[in-house]
């Protein structure tokens, strides 16, 4: 019996230590390869008329190239990509664009107009959900032939809508389903009228720095450089981007150089890695707001005193600095900091007395019991139980009903809640994107779907105010937009059902010899083709 | 003639077992799928989609059809080899499975021959010394297998083993330098590594797997010495263990010759299902080891209201659970002469 015990742990400990000896060796990241470790579920598709998720716009970002982008490293400026110049036409409806000369696909195939022309009819055409961006231009399936042309051999002209700001459609255009598509090779990979969406799900035909050479769902995205790339070859050749959910495993893997950067640690990984020799933290703002909402379907929730105090039951300070330790700024607008147009005004502050006064002056009835939707994970369960214990000192009872988030959004949707717990990212880079969805709503019915927050705590906000929203993107002068949308942000901060509270904030880790990351607001603005590893 | 008319009702029989447990299955996955508080139209097109969007989605799904209509369908389908595809990313189900799959069968495997190799001795010898210390440690040892989470368990081996000591290899299956060096064919990374030559890239897949499977062979050996020891002691109170003892048998002969090959029946039911449960419930494991198996693919598609993939999943476990008990049945006339008869 003993020596069977014995015989079964040594083989064992050789099965174990045989295995052990491959360890050592993988423990580093050839030069040429930055190896990344990221949620990766969110992938749906790698098609620019199809990919909507965070992960997959930032794939697309690298694999295409625009007209025009947001320069990922100076969000203030519109810089020229695909386009050599623009020109605005004097009554506003029209831009025609200038191509940048000899300029190739990874396919080695030239960039010509039709290909634009193909890349924009081609979203608008497949309905997937960030047609909606170019739709907002006056573009569908009967009028995108006359608004998307070719006028030159180098030359496209493009039509806008009416009442629409020229700034609100170079911004729209921008945008991910802005990105230009081979037609060539688009074409000889579609099956019926698929306009070779499900080839393009996980092959590329951009212009972008980067070509895809693999996805594999749940797995890894494999980009390689792409020879052709109109800015210059990139130097880190292959970027691998391998799926690690547990923050915990990114971090030890991070320590122990089989990754090069660390996507998604929590703050407790942060700390931990924050003072580690040979590692390093990067701090970036997001364009991620989160807050607290009340459904005003319900009657106990149309009192605007509650509305008022629920500003005061909120301890902004304590979450951002002691639960989510530089992961969340304070911020009360619905445009972010840091971006054109910002409200950085932040009145409220946790003031229990207050709140209480307001309440009782208000005729909010003492006891008042909320259920409020929260998704089960990381941070909202935290903030939730915070904004608990303090609303609870002013008499609110406040019931958390933690779900999945595809639970919460069903509920949502449905503006079946009370209270929400949730967050929003504007979709693309200009100030309509969250004006609309914060500050207008003209039809209320239950038959009128809109995805905006207005709309989904089906709050009408007074009629002047969506007509500013309006107004503000007609408008064609610069400043005076920004002014009319610095407006709307501090109405909206006081006088609505929610309480916008804080900003997300990116922090990642990475070895300290990785230079040249780019990591902008949002996924789009997230790049590796500066990427060097010293 | 009698035999082989026989073997055909046998036969019958063992199919439309498979066939009614499985619809059965089905029908109840998606019963439950339908009924969870779930819009699976908001997660294929996500919750800023137009209505006109979402209106299109939802007919090119089928789930504007009665729900008994959407079963049919989806039955009529499975009938062909046709699982579906994915409402969320509309990759072909079947095309998702071969992928997860083998990542998962490879794990249980290894961890299942952990589990028997270590969990059957203890359990015996657990048996052999009934409460004495030797026995108390095991049943210790095994209840901290079986209630500790395996979630955190996963995390303190991968800082003990993998971050501290550096005897193994961390998340995923094998390290990014031998990803493209080897041909995929079975799925199996150690297949085809050894297949493909590449000593090193075995290693290193090996390394990957280790932890992982000893982990939840772990958890496995828990059940598995529990049971052994409970089978055991039953066995070692009858009366023909008593007379071996008395013959002057080796209690090495009485445990291992006569008594073990008497439990052996209800032991590979409880390998069997041990198994079983390894192919659905790695999910935790997978999570920790970043292992892209059926687990995590099943799981994600529930969160993700994607109801073809979770019951293409399902489907795909439950035949395995089938034919794991078929196996086990099959083994026992092989393990116990008084079975054969029936």
């Amino acid at each position: 019996m003993k020596t069977m015990i014995a015989s079964l742990t040594a083989a064992l400990l050789a099965f174990g230590l045989g295995a052990g000896a491959g360890a050592g060796a993988i423990a580093q990241t050839p030069k040429t390869v930055l190896i990344v470790a990221k949620n990766i579920d969110d992938i749906v598709s790698l098609d620019p008329a199809q990919a909507y998720e965070f992960t997959g716009g930032e794939i697309v970002s690298n694999l295409y190239s625009r007209l025009l982008q947001i320069d990922p490293e100076d969000i203030a400026k519109i810089v020229p990509e695909l386009a050599e110049s623009w020109t605005v036409s004097a009554d506003g409806r029209s831009i025609v664009f200038k191509l940048r000369a000899g300029t190739k696909f990874q396919s080695g195939n030239p960039v010509r107009p039709e290909d634009i022309v193909f890349s924009f009819k081609r979203v608008v055409a497949l309905k997937r959900p960030p047609s909606f961006i170019l739709g907002q231009l006056g573009w569908n399936a009967d009028t995108i032939d006359q608004m998307v042309r070719k006028t030159g051999d180098l030359e496209v002209t493009v039509g806008i809508g009416p009442n629409l700001s020229p700034a609100f459609a170079l911004n729209a255009l921008a945008a991910r389903p802005g990105v230009i598509v081979d037609q060539v090779t688009a074409m000889k990979n579609a099956v019926g009228e698929d306009l070779g969406n499900a080839w393009l799900s996980k092959n590329s035909a951009g212009t972008g720095p980067y070509a895809l050479k693999s996805w594999r769902p749940n797995e890894v995205v494999v980009l390689e450089a792409n020879p052709n790339h109109f800015a210059g070859v990139p130097k880190t050749p292959q970027i691998v981007i391998n799926h690690v959910i547990e923050p915990t495993a990114q971090r030890l893997m991070l320590e122990r150089g089989d990754i090069d950067i660390a996507r998604n640690l929590g703050p407790d990984q942060i700390d931990a890695v924050k003072d580690k020799p040979g590692l390093r933290v990067e701090t970036k703002p997001g364009a991620t707001l989160h807050f607290l909402s009340f459904n005003v379907k319900h009657e106990k929730l149309r009192n605007p005193a509650l509305w008022e105090a629920m500003r005061y039951l909120i301890d902004y300070d304590g979450i951002a600095d002691r639960l989510m330790r530089g992961q969340f700024k304070v911020h009360q607008a619905f445009w972010p900091a840091g971006f054109a147009g910002a409200v950085t005004d932040r009145p409220y502050k946790l003031d229990v007395a207050k709140a209480k006064d307001i309440l009782a002056k208000g005729g909010v009835p003492s006891g008042l019991a909320i259920d409020v939707d929260i998704i089960n994970s990381a941070p909202f369960p935290e903030i939730a139980q915070s904004m608990q214990s303090t609303f609870a000192q002013a008499g609110i009872k406040l019931n958390l009903l933690p779900a999945t988030s595809a639970q919460v959004i069903t509920r949502y949707r449905a503006r079946s809640h009370e209270a929400m717990l949730l967050y929003w990212g504007p979709d693309f880079m200009d100030p309509h994107s969250n004006a609309k969805a914060f500050a207008y709503n003209t039809d209320n019915s239950d038959g009128n779907y809109q995805s905006t927050t207005t709309w989904r705590n089906s709050y009408m906000p007074p009629a002047n105010v969506s007509k500013m929203t309006m107004d503000a993107l007609a408008e064609r002068d610069a400043e005076k937009r920004l002014q009319l949308y610095r407006d709307l942000q501090l109405h909206v901060l006081k006088e609505s059902p929610w309480a916008t509270t804080f900003q997300a904030q990116w922090q990642y880790a990475l070895r300290s010899n990785v230079k040249g990351f780019i990591h902008g607001p949002f996924a789009d603005y997230i790049r590796y083709h500066k990427v060097v590893k010293e | 003639m009698t035999n082989a008319l026989a073997l055909a009702r046998s036969a019958f029989v063992g199919f439309l077992t498979l066939a009614v447990t499985l619809t059965g299955l089905l029908l109840a996955t998606f019963v439950i799928g339908r009924v969870m508080p779930i819009d699976p139209v908001v997660a294929a097109v996500g919750d800023k989609a137009s209505a006109e969007t979402y209106a299109a989605a939802r007919e090119a799904l089928g789930l504007d059809k009665p729900i008994w209509v959407q079963f049919g369908r989806y039955v009529e389908g499975v009938g062909r080899g046709d699982l579906g595809k994915s409402t969320v990313s509309g990759r072909p189900i079947v095309e998702d499975i071969g992928r997860a799959f083998p990542a998962t069968i490879e794990l249980a495997t290894l961890a299942i021959v952990v589990g028997t190799l270590i969990g059957v001795p203890l359990g015996v010898y657990a048996a052999h010394r009934r409460n004495r210390r030797a026995d108390h440690v095991i049943r210790f040892v095994s209840l901290i297998g079986y209630s500790t989470p395996i979630f955190w368990l996963g995390l303190i081996a991968l800082l003990i083993f993998y971050a501290k000591l550096g005897w193994v290899s961390g998340p995923g299956r094998i390290a990014t330098v031998y990803r493209y060096t080897v041909e995929v064919w079975s799925g199996f990374l150690l297949i085809d590594t050894l297949r493909s030559g590449n000593l090193d890239a075995f290693r290193s897949a090996l390394s990957h797997l280790v932890l992982p499977a000893t982990l939840l062979g772990y958890v496995s050996l828990a059940y598995i010495a529990r049971m052994t020891r409970g089978f055991m002691i039953e066995e070692l109170g009858k009366e023909y263990v008593t007379t071996a003892r008395i013959k002057g048998a080796s209690e090495a002969r009485v445990l291992w010759g006569h008594a073990l090959p008497n439990v052996m029946v209800p032991l590979v039911t409880v390998i069997a299902l041990s198994f079983g449960h390894l192919l659905e419930g790695a999910v935790l494991t997978e999570t920790v080891f970043a292992w892209p198996g059926i687990g995590l693919y099943i799981t994600s598609g529930l969160f993700a209201a994607d109801m073809p993939a979770v019951l293409g999943g399902t489907l795909v476990v439950g035949i395995c659970f089938v034919a794991l008990n078929k196996l086990a049945e099959l083994l026992y006339p092989l393990l116990d002469p008084r079975t054969r008869a029936s």
